[in-house]
């Protein structure tokens, strides 16, 4: 008989009356629960439960972990998402004892330690994004969103305004139109120019007096710094329109330019892109909103406060749009990054963005002979190619995703931004050597050769991962999402 | 190239609209069904609900990219293709015909005036790319 197998989930390997536990006997009377339960709450059948030993959820488990594919082990060039390694030393400051086993209701007379990183890595996100006033709650990059469009929604109030829409480009995540929804406002699709650009035309026959926020991404979902930020940034303020930055593209610009001195009045900060803090399984994320002055007074409360030398909570504040996060936010994330930030100080942090930018541009101009670009470069933090030349021969974006898993690395993103055809967005990031980015462009070159000479071996492509090409329309049109018991 | 039938007027949101005794059958196009790829879900109104021309009445989701469905023309809607809800691939597969997705009894009727013919849908899709 085969060994059970890494696909089998931990209910189906076992078998029936296996337990992975002996208890003594009790040495207390068993009560019957028909004696002290209503009826109504009993169950009549016992509970589909895995029957296992434990060197079986061991070897289960211990497999599944063998699986596991990361910035640890691969090149992960996900555009967008910033896959840059992870410094070891945050685990180590986030384990130290008086941060991981600190309850988080302790009195803020005993957490000192604590409220004082809060208070200090608050203050350095705001210097770096030149914003007046960080709110470090919001758990991931689309709750600061939403974080800072309610507070845009309630300075819009505090002013008498009714303000009901706000304006996204076609180009935008899509968590930007998510959130601005989720925050009651209608969202206003903009149209960009081919290079991702805002069209100020455009964008001023939309500035209605109803209009409470612009939201935009900069550097650009094409990887392009847009150039009239400021000229946006003003046209919008003469309307009395908020702008907001979707601060996923960060780390491009640390240290080079802010978004406060780009005329923005609210930006979030994805703790897990720019700060090295985990994506993913290994996070949670951690997504701080920081604003200018005026918009102040609404965030979320509690804010961590100086007072003298002594840290505190701040609830006393009636115009905040009220507690977002259970507790003080995702606080081992922020221990995380106040690490990487102080290890690298302002000028590391520079140098973070300007690597970044340069290793996109050396994959854009290796690429550029063998795949379209989106949009002339010189990019920055990321370069989104297209692959409409590929397709032409049958050969799609998510054809060379595929191939590129055979060849060893992780896909980049596809089919985004939407405004880009057969879109592949690659972000190789800081950490990565010139060796690594070389042979990821020698795989696509690769790869555009098998397109024009063997397109068969794309098309059957991935034979090396441990499934192979996965029915996505299937799994989408029928999906099965959680397993039911074999009566 | 072009799958555009003559008799159909279009939007420039890739939806089609086909007069029926002065009812308006809608759709979406072959190149838009081409663009999105495998359609995997479609939702849309009730009948009886309104529709307002140029107004999303509905989504269509692929495996790339989930888009709205604008109506062409204002009115309410008198029938909806609840087939598609359990193959949402007629889309892909039939996309003027079983893919059909509602018809409208317009309150308007002169915007079907405004709509593209097929000689201006193929110059639009021909000016704006791929």
């Amino acid at each position: 008989m085969a060994m059970p197998r890494y696909d089998k989930l931990v209910f189906e390997i076992g078998a029936p009356g296996r337990v992975g536990y002996s208890l003594p006997a009790s040495d207390v009377p068993v009560e019957d629960p028909r004696a002290g339960i209503p009826d109504s709450y009993l169950r009549r059948e016992a509970p589909a439960l895995p029957e296992v030993s434990e060197f079986d959820v061991v070897r289960h488990y211990s497999r599944l972990s063998q699986l596991n594919y990361g910035v640890d082990t691969h090149f992960y060039p996900l555009g967008s998402c910033t896959m840059k390694y992870n410094p070891k030393l945050n685990e180590t400051m986030a384990r130290l004892p008086g941060f991981a086993r600190l309850h988080p209701l302790t009195p803020p007379a005993s957490a000192q330690g604590a409220l004082g990183l809060m208070h200090d890595l608050a203050q350095m996100l705001g210097e770096i994004a030149g914003m007046d006033a960080v709110s470090l709650q919001p758990a991931a990059g689309a709750q600061g969103e939403l974080a800072g469009v309610l507070m845009i929604r309630a300075f819009h109030r505090a002013n008498g305004e009714k303000r009901t829409k706000v304006l996204v480009p076609d180009s935008a995540h899509g968590t930007n139109p998510a959130s601005t929804a989720l925050a009651g406002y209608q969202v206003v699709q903009l149209k960009s120019l081919a290079n991702g650009d805002v069209d100020l035309a455009d964008l001023e026959a939309h500035l209605a007096p109803d209009v409470a926020a612009f939201m935009i991404t900069q550097p650009n979902t094409l990887g392009l710094f847009e150039q009239r930020i400021l000229e946006i940034t003003d046209l919008c303020h003469a309307r009395g329109v908020q702008v907001y930055m979707d601060g996923a593209n960060l780390n491009a610009i640390l240290g080079i330019t802010r978004p406060g001195d780009l005329g923005f009045d609210v930006c979030h900060f994805n703790l897990h892109k720019t700060f090295t803090t985990p994506h993913g399984g290994g996070g949670p994320g951690a997504g701080p909103v920081g604003v200018k002055s005026h918009l102040e007074p609404f965030l979320p409360a509690p804010v961590v406060v100086r007072r003298g030398e002594a840290y505190a909570l701040d609830w006393k504040r009636p115009k905040s749009i009220g507690k977002l996060q259970a507790f003080w936010g995702n606080f081992g994330m922020l221990v995380r990054a106040y690490t990487y930030i102080r290890t690298m100080g302002p000028d590391g942090l520079r140098e973070v963005s300007e690597n970044a930018v340069l290793n996109a541009n050396y994959i854009m101009a290796r690429l550029a002979k063998d795949y379209d670009v989106a949009a002339p470069g010189p990019c920055m933090h990321e370069c989104v190619l297209s692959a409409r030349k590929q397709k032409k021969l049958g050969v799609t974006a998510m054809d060379i995703a595929k191939r590129l898993l055979d060849l060893g690395f992780y896909a980049p993103s596809t089919y985004f931004p939407l405004i880009v055809e057969e879109a592949l967005m690659i972000e190789p990031t800081e950490t990565e050597s010139k060796e690594t980015l070389d042979a990821f462009c020698d795989a696509m070159i690769q790869i555009a050769r098998e397109a024009e000479q063997s397109p068969a071996v794309i098309h059957e492509a991935p034979v090396t991962t441990s499934v192979r090409r996965l029915d996505q329309t299937r799994a989408a049109r029928e999906p099965d999402l959680r397993w039911a018991p074999r009566r | 190239m072009a799958n555009i039938p003559a008799e159909l007027r279009y939007t420039k949101d890739h939806e089609w609209a086909k007069q029926e005794g002065g009812r308006i059958r809608v759709g979406i196009t072959h190149f838009a069904q081409e663009q999105l790829g495998d359609v995997v879900f479609v939702e849309l109104p009730k009948a009886g609900a309104r529709a307002t021309a140029k107004k999303a009445f509905g989504v269509v989701e692929s495996v790339k990219a989930v888009s709205d469905l604008f109506a062409p023309l204002s009115g309410e809607v008198v029938e909806v293709n609840d087939a598609l809800a359990k193959a949402p691939e007629t889309v892909n597969g039939d996309p003027y015909g079983k893919g059909w997705m509602i018809v409208i009894a317009p309150s308007a009727p002169r915007e079907w005036d405004g709509l593209l013919t097929a000689s201006q849908y193929e110059e639009f899709l021909a000016q704006s790319g791929p």
